[in-house]
């Protein structure tokens, strides 16, 4: 335990050392208020917007926003320390290859996780001032805890990348790619299914498609409790599948837990 | 002295078609610092990796203290070893303090200690710095530093020297003499660089994977029996007309003599009364380490050329 938490208090430091703790929590702090106050200037008016609207927004940007930071935090983690050779030295300490990624998912991940709460929290906090409203702090709970999965899946997966890749720049290569096929690609493919199928996908069928994607999931944990209207595309069939929140979230936490464990097998068996 | 701190026996690593080590077999005893010389790609840093347990042998076993390095319950022993690894980039953005002190975290060692290891390489007064701006023989101080954490029973480092002035290459061996006091077993993995020899026990030659010689230096030297270096002066010319001197008479005006004939030919110099000044050179380490690659490489064409004669004569038949 003590190594776990040694390696973790690294890259946490790392993380502040880095500004990415600052940097991360800014954009999102920004981004939620600007939503939160101007998300209706398009519609003409300026002044603070529903609730389910501005949810509605911030998920649709978070859910590109999110992999793209947790990527780019953590694809270098592993390919960067043998580059530089101190993973090989890493190694010959008594510290397990677990434990070494164990240690490297808290810190990073803690920075992600509390860059979201400080970031997504500062504007729930504004709303709830403003309202008054315990409706506020329970949607954005959801959306805080289901960001901070979401970043935490991307983590997991950047990690993949680091360790089956053997060169730095081609592990950033190949995570931009990832974040391509998630946010973008994966969604556009369901919805050809959908369009070009004849018989048409059945809801059931769409909504475990959109299960093999954390961002999918993101996106129906948020937006399931909004009224439809507020959503389009391939979401709004799969927004009325009977699945809870809580019952997303699991499935959002197992797509944290899943690459982890698939790094971990590949870390085992990695040559040095 | 006890049992060995490490052993190989008969150890073989492949890697795909590349034969990186075969059967080597070492016993390192403790407190002995062990020289372990060969050129890139001899197989120095794969025999390090075993000992290290980073790497397990296809063939063979390694012991090191008493345990495989590979497995599970080599967990405490790892705390007790020190690895200085070639050309290692420390986490450059953080100071030389507190990369040494996440390493002794990792050790189970306090701050304390790691400030008194940085110290003791020379480096204290940089240790707020960030290691980017660090020299490269400061970046390898503080390597060694690392290699020192825990007051390791076992140290195994790849070119400890490198970038590393005469002042501080000094004060390396002496920490190296000091900690081979202390019980610390060394291996000492390097190219062959001057100074080394008096602070090494034995030597290991490798080449290609394969022992090419193991043993002190001085059997080493007499195995390869090479001539020593005599330069007389004075003698007017003496050298030359010697019907004696003039088989081992070199080009630079040297003898080089074999060492059973050593005091023959020093008597016979030191009876002739113009003889000034006399000088006397064994072979260094240098000369015995390109002696056995030169003999491994003369052994490899004659082999071939067995080889080639074999297929000739098949050719021919």
């Amino acid at each position: 335990m003590r190594e776990i938490i040694t390696v973790a208090n690294k890259e946490f430091h790392d993380g502040l050392r880095n500004r990415w703790l600052i940097s991360i929590t800014l954009i999102f702090a920004v981004l939620s208020v600007g939503l939160t106050y101007f998300g209706a200037a398009a519609s003409g008016t300026v002044g603070m917007t529903s609730l389910s609207t501005t949810i509605a927004s911030l998920a649709s940007l978070a859910v590109f926003l999110i992999p793209l930071i947790a990527l780019l935090l953590s694809y270098d983690s592993f390919v960067g320390e043998q580059e530089g050779g101190t993973l090989l030295l890493l190694l010959t300490y008594p510290l397990s290859k677990n434990q070494l990624l164990l240690g490297k998912f808290f810190g990073q991940g803690g920075i992600i996780a509390l860059a979201t709460l400080l970031g997504f929290g500062a504007s729930a906090l504004l709303l709830f001032m403003q309202h008054n409203d315990v409706a506020i702090l329970q949607t954005f709970a959801y959306f805080i805890i289901s960001a901070t999965l979401l970043g935490l899946s991307f983590t997991a997966i950047a990690y993949i990348i680091s360790l089956v890749v053997s060169e730095k720049s081609k592990a950033a290569g190949v995570a931009l790619l990832t974040w391509f096929f998630f946010a973008l690609v994966f969604d556009l493919a369901l919805l050809a299914l959908l369009v070009g199928t004849d018989s048409g996908l059945s809801q059931t069928t769409l909504t475990q498609l959109m299960m093999l994607n954390p961002a999918d999931i993101f996106r129906l944990v948020n937006l399931a409790g909004l009224d439809s209207s507020d959503v389009n595309g391939a979401l709004a069939v799969a927004i009325n599948a009977n699945l809870t929140q809580v019952q997303l979230l699991a499935i959002l936490f197992a797509w944290v837990m899943a690459p982890l464990a698939i790094a971990s097998v590949i870390f085992k068996h990695k040559k040095l | 002295m006890n049992t060995p701190v490490v052993v190989l026996e008969n150890v073989s690593k492949h890697y795909k078609d590349l034969t990186a080590l075969s059967a080597i077999n070492l016993e390192l005893a403790q407190g002995e610092v062990l020289g372990l010389f060969g050129h890139n790609g001899a197989g120095k840093t794969t025999m390090m990796k075993l000992i290290l347990g980073v790497i397990a042998a296809d063939v063979g076993d390694v012991t090191v203290m008493g345990v495989k390095p590979n497995d599970k319950s080599a967990w405490h022993m790892r705390a007790k070893m020190g690895y200085l690894p070639e050309n290692v980039m420390f986490y450059e953005q953080l100071t030389g303090l507190e990369v040494l002190s996440y390493f002794a975290r990792l050790k189970g060692q306090s701050q304390t200690h790691a400030k008194a290891l940085l110290e003791q390489v020379g480096i204290a007064h940089a240790m707020k710095r960030a290691v980017k701006t660090y020299s490269k023989g400061m970046r390898q101080r503080l390597g060694l530093a690392q290699a020192f954490l825990g007051e390791p029973k076992l140290l195994l480092l790849d070119e400890p020297t490198v970038g590393l002035d005469p002042s501080a290459t000094a004060e390396f061996y002496q920490s190296v003499d000091q900690l081979k006091t202390q019980g610390t077993s060394v291996v000492l993995c390097s190219h062959v660089l001057p100074g080394v020899e008096q602070h090494i026990d034995r030597a290991m030659i490798i080449s290609g994977g394969k022992t090419l010689a193991l043993g002190t230096i001085a059997e080493l030297r007499a195995q390869a029996n090479l001539p020593i270096k005599i330069k007389p002066q004075g003698l007017n010319g003496a050298l030359t007309n010697d019907a004696l001197l003039t088989p081992y008479l070199d080009a630079s005006g040297s003898l080089q003599v074999p060492a059973q004939e050593k005091l023959r030919i020093l008597r016979h110099l030191l009876a002739d009364d113009s003889l000034s000044d006399i000088n006397l050179e064994s072979a260094n380490l240098e000369q015995v380490y390109q002696y056995y690659l030169a003999q491994a490489a003369d052994n490899k064409t004659a082999q071939m050329t067995t080889n080639s004669t074999t297929e000739h004569s098949k050719a021919g038949a």
